[in-house]
């Protein structure tokens, strides 16, 4: 299980989620909602720091199962959300910080797309395809 | 195939009621004929014929397209905007009426006429011979003729030889509304490909028309595709061009780009960009690309498969990639998930300096883009045709040497002795074409060699080089690294005669010159991929120091083959180099995105020390 979710600021509302498996999507919707306040507070917390690759880690939101969200915030204050199933063990916290990095990049990437303005629902086929490939490697 | 329609005469009737209560008697042979006809043009279940079946079918007609278009006005198939049965019907009878030289008009239709003639239309019931296709065909290929210039007269000599049979130019493109915007470019290719378009394609389309796969000429080639609903008339008419254009894409590639395109697409990237080494900026891109109205997420997906290197901006090939997806989705094609091999920036550096006979139509491009997307009419693009015909002669030269300028393929450099011959000599001018390439142009481009082989026409006249190199990056001392890299390639590289490529050559150079401010961190990657390159450089510079005096008098013919042999080496060369500096790129297009970080980071605290509040 794994979802990933990238909001702007400032008001926060996502700009694009993709979620494996599909179901219970809004649970994660607002699993990564709440999590956006304990972004926040990191961030605002940060001095100089900017930019935080690992940042939440819940232990146990629900009684029956075990989220990890992490966080990512970059220099333009984009956050990525990304919830994992905790029973996957074998998703280390290297991997978790590889692929926030290539959310990232292709985050980057889109943006030089001059058709793309910030703040528009992400609909690239490429980066589709790259949070897909990524997540079929993570489940 | 035939169906017996089944509204015989209930067409008829539709058509007293269509004309707004012109009965129009049909006799039973017409009525068949005709229904036979319309149900050809329009299978079933659809209840307008295609717009490109319909004109296939005029234009077997032998009719001139004047009154083609007449025809199609007075039928009403205009007004209305596509040819249901009783436009279609009323449509055949003008026909007729006009093949027995009648002037169309509604009334001429109201006598007893015979049926309209369909020149070649191979049914299974009734086959029709009308006059010889060539005369006809040949009339109507003449104005095409010019317009596709030399690659279409060549495939015409062999068509007017066969029998005009209505080309099922087959494509399997998807039926969307093709669009007159980019009729100039395609049809360019169009001519070429037709054969092997129809080989392939004739199988399917054997068993629907029961002909022979051949070439027909332009009149015919409006391919029999499935019946499209045509919003327009004309639409409908330039449709089928374009649906023959775009199956000649299909032919050999729909992704792949002729050489008229490219020359097309080269002319509209030195619209925007006067400099074809260097690149043109998102926005200006976009402002460009949005002129074509295919809608946003489209257009992003566009350029999202054209920037191979994502970083905003358009090179040359990248141009070319883009625009030619523009074109094909344009044209009906859907638009891949991956760029087509056809259409990667190496493969198109690489492709890009063959001999380019063939000048765009730069106006009538220029005078179509404005327009957007606007109902052409078939004797506009007769006249364009002939208009530029003229005006690409004369400019045939010049365009050649502005390619050449602008495609810079180490590949190219065998070509470039027999353009010795050919260019004329613009030295200053062209030189002064600053070539600002981008440093990741180099990849693509023959860089040092053709720079010091223009550095060593120069001595004649003063480069104006020197007020370039200022442009932009001051701070570097580009005018020693180039020094060098001229007398690295003037020893390696016989000096060819004054004739020879003059804009090439600042490659290099104007790798280093001056970029638009908008990539102040391509300072740092140039004066690195400077510095790679003259190391390479200087291994060549022991061949002959006193070349250079020499130069001016070398006969060409001897310096050809000599400089077959320098290509070839510079070539290697070159190879080594790019890859080098590929790597080089990449790194240093991470360093630029970490640099970019730095600077929002820094931006952020800056907004962050203010009082005002943050998030």
């Amino acid at each position: 299980v794994l979802v990933s979710v990238i909001c702007s600021p400032p008001q926060n509302y996502p700009l694009y989620i993709r979620s494996v498996p599909t179901e219970n999507e809004l649970k994660f919707h607002y699993t990564v909602h709440t999590s956006l306040d304990v972004v926040d507070e990191k961030i605002s917390a940060m001095g100089k720091a900017l930019v935080d690759q690992r940042e939440l880690y819940l232990g146990l939101l629900y009684p029956t199962e075990d989220y990890k969200v992490y966080g990512y915030v970059t220099n333009s204050k984009v956050k990525f959300v990304m919830v994992v199933d905790s029973s996957n063990t074998a998703l280390r916290d290297n991997e978790i910080r590889s692929m926030f990095r290539k959310l990232h990049n292709s985050y980057t990437d889109i943006m030089c797309n001059p058709f793309y303005n910030p703040g528009d629902r992400i609909q690239s086929r490429a980066f589709d395809n790259m949070v897909n490939s990524m997540m079929m490697q993570v489940c | 195939m035939e169906q017996g329609p089944a509204g015989g005469p209930a067409a008829a009737a539709a058509a007293a009621a269509g004309t707004g209560g012109l009965l129009l008697p049909l006799s039973e042979s017409e009525q068949q004929r005709y229904s036979e006809l319309f149900s050809r043009c329009c299978p079933p279940p659809e209840a307008a014929a295609g717009g490109s079946s319909v004109g296939e079918l005029f234009r077997a007609s032998q009719l001139p397209p004047d009154t083609l278009h007449q025809i199609t006005e007075v039928c009403g198939a205009k007004r209305v905007g596509y040819f249901g049965p009783a436009q279609f019907y009323i449509a055949l009878k003008l026909i007729a009426a006009a093949q027995s030289g009648f002037p169309v008009r509604i009334e001429s239709i109201k006598n007893e006429l015979p049926l309209p003639r369909f020149m070649a239309l191979k049914n299974d019931s009734e086959v029709r011979y009308g006059t010889p296709a060539e005369l006809h065909g040949v009339k109507f290929q003449v104005p095409h003729a010019s317009l596709e210039k030399n690659s279409y007269k060549r495939t015409d000599e062999g068509d007017k030889q066969e029998p005009k049979s209505p080309p099922m130019s087959p494509v399997c493109s998807p039926p969307a509304s093709p669009s007159t915007y980019q009729r100039i470019p395609l049809s360019y290719g169009y001519g070429k490909s037709r054969s092997g378009l129809e080989q392939q394609h004739g199988a399917p389309y054997e068993i629907r028309h029961s002909t022979h796969q051949q070439e027909g000429p332009s009149s015919g080639n409006y391919g029999a595709k499935p019946a499209l609903a045509c919003s327009t008339l004309n639409r409908s008419l330039s449709a089928e061009r374009e649906q023959q254009d775009s199956s000649t894409h299909y032919s050999d590639d729909p992704w792949r780009i002729t050489e008229e395109q490219r020359d097309y697409y080269i002319n509209q990237f030195r619209s925007l960009q006067p400099d074809l080494n260097s690149f043109i900026s998102g926005s200006v891109a976009k402002n460009f690309f949005t002129k074509s109205k295919l809608p946003i997420p489209e257009l992003s997906h566009i350029w999202e498969l054209s920037d191979v290197d994502c970083d905003g901006a358009l090179t040359l090939p990248e141009f070319c990639a883009a625009f030619h997806l523009v074109v094909a989705r344009k044209n009906g094609y859907q638009l891949p998930e991956t760029l087509p091999e056809t259409l990667l920036p190496e493969y198109l550096q690489a492709a890009s300096l063959k001999p380019m006979r063939d000048c765009t139509l730069f106006d009538s491009y220029s005078e179509s883009l404005p327009g957007g997307q606007q109902t052409r009419d078939f004797s506009r693009t007769e006249k364009a045709p002939a208009e530029e015909v003229p005006d690409n002669s004369a400019l045939i030269k010049d365009a050649k040497k502005d390619d050449k300028q602008a495609l810079k393929v180490s590949t190219a450099l065998k070509t470039i002795p027999k353009e010795f011959q050919h260019l004329t000599v613009k030295t200053a001018a062209q030189e002064s074409n600053a070539l600002k390439a981008r440093p990741r142009s180099r990849s693509y481009s023959s860089t040092s060699i053709e720079d010091a082989m223009k550095k060593g026409e120069e001595p004649p006249t003063p480069p104006p080089r020197p007020q370039k190199s200022h442009s932009r990056a001051s701070s570097l001392d580009l005018n020693k690294i180039f020094q060098q890299n001229t007398q690295a390639v003037r020893s390696g590289w016989l000096p060819p005669p004054p004739p020879a490529l003059p804009p090439r050559p600042s490659v290099s150079q104007e790798v280093v010159l001056a970029q638009p401010p908008s990539k102040p961190a391509r300072r740092k990657l140039r004066t690195e991929a400077q510095g790679l390159e003259t190391p390479e450089l200087s291994p060549t510079i022991n061949v002959t120091s006193s070349l250079p005096a020499v130069k001016p008098h070398l006969p060409v013919q001897k310096q050809s083959s000599k400089q077959k042999r320098a290509i070839q080496t510079a070539i290697r060369k070159n190879k080594e180099a790019n890859a080098v500096l590929a790597r080089l790129n990449s790194e240093l297009q991470q360093q630029l995105k970490e640099v970019h970080k730095e600077r929002i980071a820094l931006e952020t605290q800056l907004e962050q020390l203010r009082p005002v509040t943050v998030l």
